[in-house]
């Protein structure tokens, strides 16, 4: 049987705007995949013990606020600790071009700005799902 | 897979998690784990909440959730919705309203798609709750949308089926009568604030008088609740135990659990023959050829399929 | 006048079959399909309609009478231009009261504070939830100290503030009346707003804290205390702009912007008020985008409506309480990342919509906003783009000056039929914070939102700079950042605040508002004032109501 891919994608942050993790999420579950959707307002830990019950495969970020230099690196460290070390995450919202090297640094390997395409974040999907290790 | 099944048995959070992936992605490895756990299971007390959607399922076991924790059980949920039936994906939110309890370590919240599982996503729930009854918990929920046989098949795995309602929902009362109430221990009328909530009661009583039930000397309670305002959960919560107990008592649970694991050895003895039939016969390959012989009346249907099951005997016969 | 459009309607048949019929033959249309921004259809031509007089006054009629539709004043900008009010606010109370008093000294009339997102939230700086979010997207206020140094030096009887709060506004607010009371200036003649609508939060924006019943009732609250206290000050601004954000269409902007407005009347009449006392003091804010008619048409449309509604079902007497005064914002969600300077004339356009649609004030976003916080320079082009349609354009020289456009009319029929047949479906559904509980609203949003989206994705919708006309290598853009220490010195100068204040009389002003919480008779505002003079923090007050009345939870539709 073919695996299912599980993404989770989480609004950390205090930021409300969810029009568009909304719309990348409906167009993943569109696309096949299977979404974990866990709403506005997440703290780090949360988001990082959500992904290891839920045993994603992809954790999707999503900020507007410009919180996510103090927040993604948070996130991708609890998320590490508590044993997902093969979870890729990746991320999208108003995030200036300066802090991208920083937040790759940190373990976010994908950052989608304003006018990204669902296709691009498809595309970075189906390009990394074969690291997967189960 | 040692490893694994020692780490489930000390309640590691990862390695749980990881074997529920794998009995939801069939891996040929999840048999001998279940077989592994098994003699560790039967210490967990299983609910089945279901009801349809908007009922408020999800928060109102957000605050079963914390009751039963102050209470001092570890607490498993399984939430199942259903797949798209275009794209096989699925968007799964139930989460989201329990999610202040993800940073609870005496509490595991799983989502779990309905997929097109073979042996049905009723065979994957019941795996689940082994394993999850084998990591310690006390209290596993499985919470469905109850509107189809499949979801209906879920709740079944679960020793006390809690049936949600709300009130103005208009056609409630007629999916009741469609069967969906014989499944019910527990009824919960949600949004009791709600000036219909005392007549949607009364027609749930009175559909109930309507049932052949076995047991009319023990009648099923009926639970007024509103998980917005917070009130009714300390009923509910107390209501459930004592029906848990009484079924105990009484040797209830035990044939319970007898139907419950008859009903999963059919099931899961049905899907593997199936399986091993469709594997052998190339089901998913010939198909198309087969319709398109049956469709241009190349070939009359029982005879093709008798040659084709007649085949499949002889070979396994020897 | 029959026969007149008669003889329109023949002329237009003979033209369709002669010479427009041999041009598309030989040149077929763009499309098959014309439509809005929104997806209502667009004719190729408008022609006159039948009208009689009585029609022409029941629905077009003239500015400063009902229904309003032509606009709120007799001489709108001939006798004022609108209010020019940029959204401003960041860093510290320091931070912004300089970037304040600098656009006052560019020609800027009022102030629009922007609250950061634990601000909007009830958290102080110092709460974990906090974290990494203070003073990001707005100032940080924790309490009536910091509200003191945002208005320093800034006369509050001569500004008009806009305050975008929602679920603390009564607090925030009370902050405002005592700054007031220590510059000397009686709460009587405070002019301001503040957003206060908490019905669009649950629906789109996202800074809600308590569940809709307590927050009504601290909304009806504000209306009640200010009617006797602060009479010129606007208690609620009812937002149809982030649900335009959120990816409505111009119909649903404003469907569902009246609905919570009739759910607000509904509650202050049930609270007891007289319909004259508090409906003067509604005010509206909606989104300028793209498609001009349309928009256009949208405001129109709007103020017919609100004032048949305020009319017609709650019996409004007093002519204040009929129209719908507006701020418009231009859209910050058609802002494209890419080629940002394609922004300036994108707010552009949406200038003129809120203009030509006669708007009360105005904020114009700065080119650099889908990048980050704006500079200095791109809120200062911001407003130059309002003072060049003000003073260049001409199109203030008159009132409503598209009424009578074949066009521009059947447009604002048809954007007001489709406004009501919502209207119906939301009162079907048992009114507005049932239908918000059930997601219908949110799902019409995220429909329209995803069919944009989808549309922008195949091509069918043209984004310059983003699906077309692309640039290979684009420089990145001078942002604006914040300094990341800012949450040390917000935790450092609330240490102070805690050390200088009388401890004894915090706890007993929070004792004595969580005992007022708890009786559904008492007007909060009272209490949260005497709160504020003792320097209990915003975190503080807000803590007190949640324990009471405890915390939404968000209902997700996908």
């Amino acid at each position: 049987m073919r695996r299912k891919i599980r993404i989770l994608m989480a609004k950390p942050g205090l930021d409300g705007h969810d029009r568009g993790v909304k719309y990348i999420s409906r167009a993943l579950r569109d696309a096949g995949y299977e979404v974990i959707y866990t709403g506005i307002r997440q703290s780090p830990e949360a988001i990082a013990h959500a992904a290891i019950q839920e045993d994603v495969d992809f954790v999707g970020l999503s900020l507007l606020s410009g919180a996510h230099n103090e927040l993604f690196p948070e996130i991708v460290r609890l998320i590490r600790k508590y044993g997902g070390e093969s979870i890729i995450v990746f991320a999208g919202g108003i995030i200036p071009e300066k802090d991208i090297p920083f937040l790759k640094e940190h373990g976010v390997e994908a950052i989608f700005t304003p006018g990204a395409s669902f296709k691009e974040v498809a595309d970075f999907i189906e390009q990394n799902k074969r690291r997967l290790s189960h | 897979m040692k490893r694994l099944t020692e780490k489930i048995l000390s309640g590691d959070v990862r390695a749980i998690a990881r074997a529920i992936s794998w009995i939801e992605n069939d891996y040929a490895q999840k048999e001998q784990l279940i077989d592994d756990l098994y003699p560790h299971c039967g210490n967990a007390v299983v609910w089945g909440l279901t009801g349809p959607p908007g009922s408020g399922k999800s928060t109102l076991l957000n605050l079963l959730i914390a009751r039963e924790r102050m209470k001092g059980k570890r607490v498993a949920v399984i939430a199942i919705d259903p797949s798209s039936p275009f794209s096989g994906g699925a968007i799964l939110g139930d989460r989201l309203r329990m999610q202040k309890h993800s940073t609870d370590s005496g509490v595991f919240i799983r989502s779990m798609a309905s997929r097109g599982h073979l042996g049905g996503v009723a065979g994957a729930t019941a795996d689940a709750i082994k394993v999850l009854d084998a990591a310690g918990f006390d209290l596993i929920i499985i919470e469905t949308i109850g509107v189809g046989q499949t979801e209906i098949e879920v709740v079944e795995m679960t020793d006390v089926v809690l049936l949600l309602l709300v009130p103005g929902l208009g056609d409630e009362i007629q999916a009741l009568k469609a069967g969906i109430m014989e499944i019910g221990d527990i009824f919960i009328i949600n949004k009791s604030d709600k000036d219909e909530a005392m007549k949607t009661k009364a027609e749930v009583e009175y559909v109930l008088s309507l049932n052949d039930n076995p047991r009319k000397d023990r009648p099923n309670p009926i639970f007024m609740t509103s998980a917005v305002l917070n009130l009714g959960i300390d009923e509910l919560s107390t209501g459930i135990d004592l029906y848990i107990e009484e079924l105990r008592v009484n040797g209830l649970i035990e044939d319970k659990r007898r139907k419950r694991i008859a009903r999963e050895i059919r099931l899961m003895i049905t899907a593997k023959i199936r399986r091993e039939v469709e594997k052998q016969l190339g089901l998913n390959e010939r198909i198309d050829s087969w319709v398109d012989q049956v469709y241009r009346r190349k070939r009359r249907p029982y005879a093709m399929i008798n040659e084709l099951s007649d085949t499949f005997f002889k070979k396994n016969r020897t | 006048m029959l026969n007149r459009m008669e003889k329109i309607k023949k002329k237009k048949e003979a033209w369709e079959t002669t010479t427009l019929k041999k041009v598309l033959e030989r040149f077929p249309e763009r499309k098959k399909r014309f439509v809005t921004g929104s997806w209502l259809d667009v004719d190729r031509l408008y022609t006159p309609v039948p009208q009689s007089e009585e029609e022409f006054i029941e629905k077009i009629g003239f500015p400063g009478e009902y229904p309003y539709t032509r606009g709120v004043q007799p001489t709108m900008y001939r006798g004022r231009l609108w209010t020019m009010r940029q959204y401003a606010g960041f860093g510290t109370a320091e931070e912004s009261n300089t970037r304040y008093k600098y656009l006052l000294s560019q020609g800027q009339t009022g102030l629009s504070v922007a609250f950061d997102l634990p601000t909007q939230i009830g958290y102080d700086s110092d709460d974990p939830h906090s974290l990494g979010e203070v003073g990001k997207v707005g100032v940080a206020i924790d309490s009536l100290k910091d509200m003191e140094i945002l208005f320093d030096g800034i006369p509050l009887d001569k500004v008009s503030t806009s305050m975008t709060i929602n679920a603390p506004a009564a607090v925030l607010l009370a902050f405002y009346i005592v700054v007031a009371e220590k510059q000397g200036i009686p709460a009587g003649q405070l002019r301001g707003t503040i957003q206060n609508d908490i019905l669009k939060e649950y629906i789109a924006r996202g800074t809600y804290i308590f569940p809709p019943k307590p927050s009504i009732r601290l909304i009806t609250d504000i209306f009640e205390y200010c009617a006797q206290h602060v009479p010129q000050w606007n208690t609620i601004s009812i937002s149809g702009y982030h649900i335009r954000e959120a990816g409505s269409t111009a119909v649903q902007e404003i469907a569902f912007t009246l609905a919570d407005g009739v759910e607000y009347v509904h509650a202050a009449l049930q609270a007891g008020l007289d319909v004259d006392q508090f409906a003067g003091r509604l005010s509206f804010f909606f989104n300028a985008h793209n498609d001009l008619f349309e928009e256009i048409a949208k405001f129109r449309a709007a103020r017919r409506i609100w004032a048949k509604l305020m009319k017609d079902r709650f019996g409004a007497k007093d002519e204040r309480s009929r129209m719908l005064r507006f701020h418009t914002q231009t859209g910050g969600s058609t802002l494209t990342a890419q080629q940002p300077d394609n922004n300036i004339v994108r707010v552009t356009i949406q200038t003129l919509a809120a203009v030509l649609g006669g708007t009360q004030s105005l904020h114009t976003n700065s080119r650099d906003e889908a990048l980050g916080l704006p500079t200095e320079e791109a809120v200062r082009i911001a407003l130059r783009t309002q003072q060049i349609v003000a003073h260049e354009s001409g199109v203030t020289n008159t009132v409503d000056p598209l009424a009578g456009s074949y066009f521009m009319e059947s447009l604002t029929d048809r954007i007001e039929q489709e406004v009501w047949q919502y209207l119906d479906r939301i009162e079907q559904l048992g009114g507005m914070v049932n239908a918000i509980e059930k997601g219908y609203v949110q799902k019409e949003i995220q429909n329209a939102a995803y069919q944009y989206q989808r549309e922008v994705e195949e091509g069918t919708r043209i984004v310059v700079g983003v699906n077309q006309y692309t640039l290979e290598d684009e420089k990145p853009d001078k942002i604006l950042r914040v300094s990341p220490g800012l949450r040390e010195i917000q935790i450092e100068k609330l240490r102070a605040l805690r050390r200088m204040r009388q401890a004894s009389r915090v706890k007993r002003a929070l004792q004595k508002l969580e005992q007022a919480a708890h009786n559904r008779n008492e007007n909060l505002m009272p209490y949260i004032l005497d709160a504020a003079r003792v320097y209990a923090t915003l975190g503080e007050i807000s803590n007190v109501l949640r324990h009471v009345f405890g915390e939404y939870q968000e209902s997700i539709v996908l």
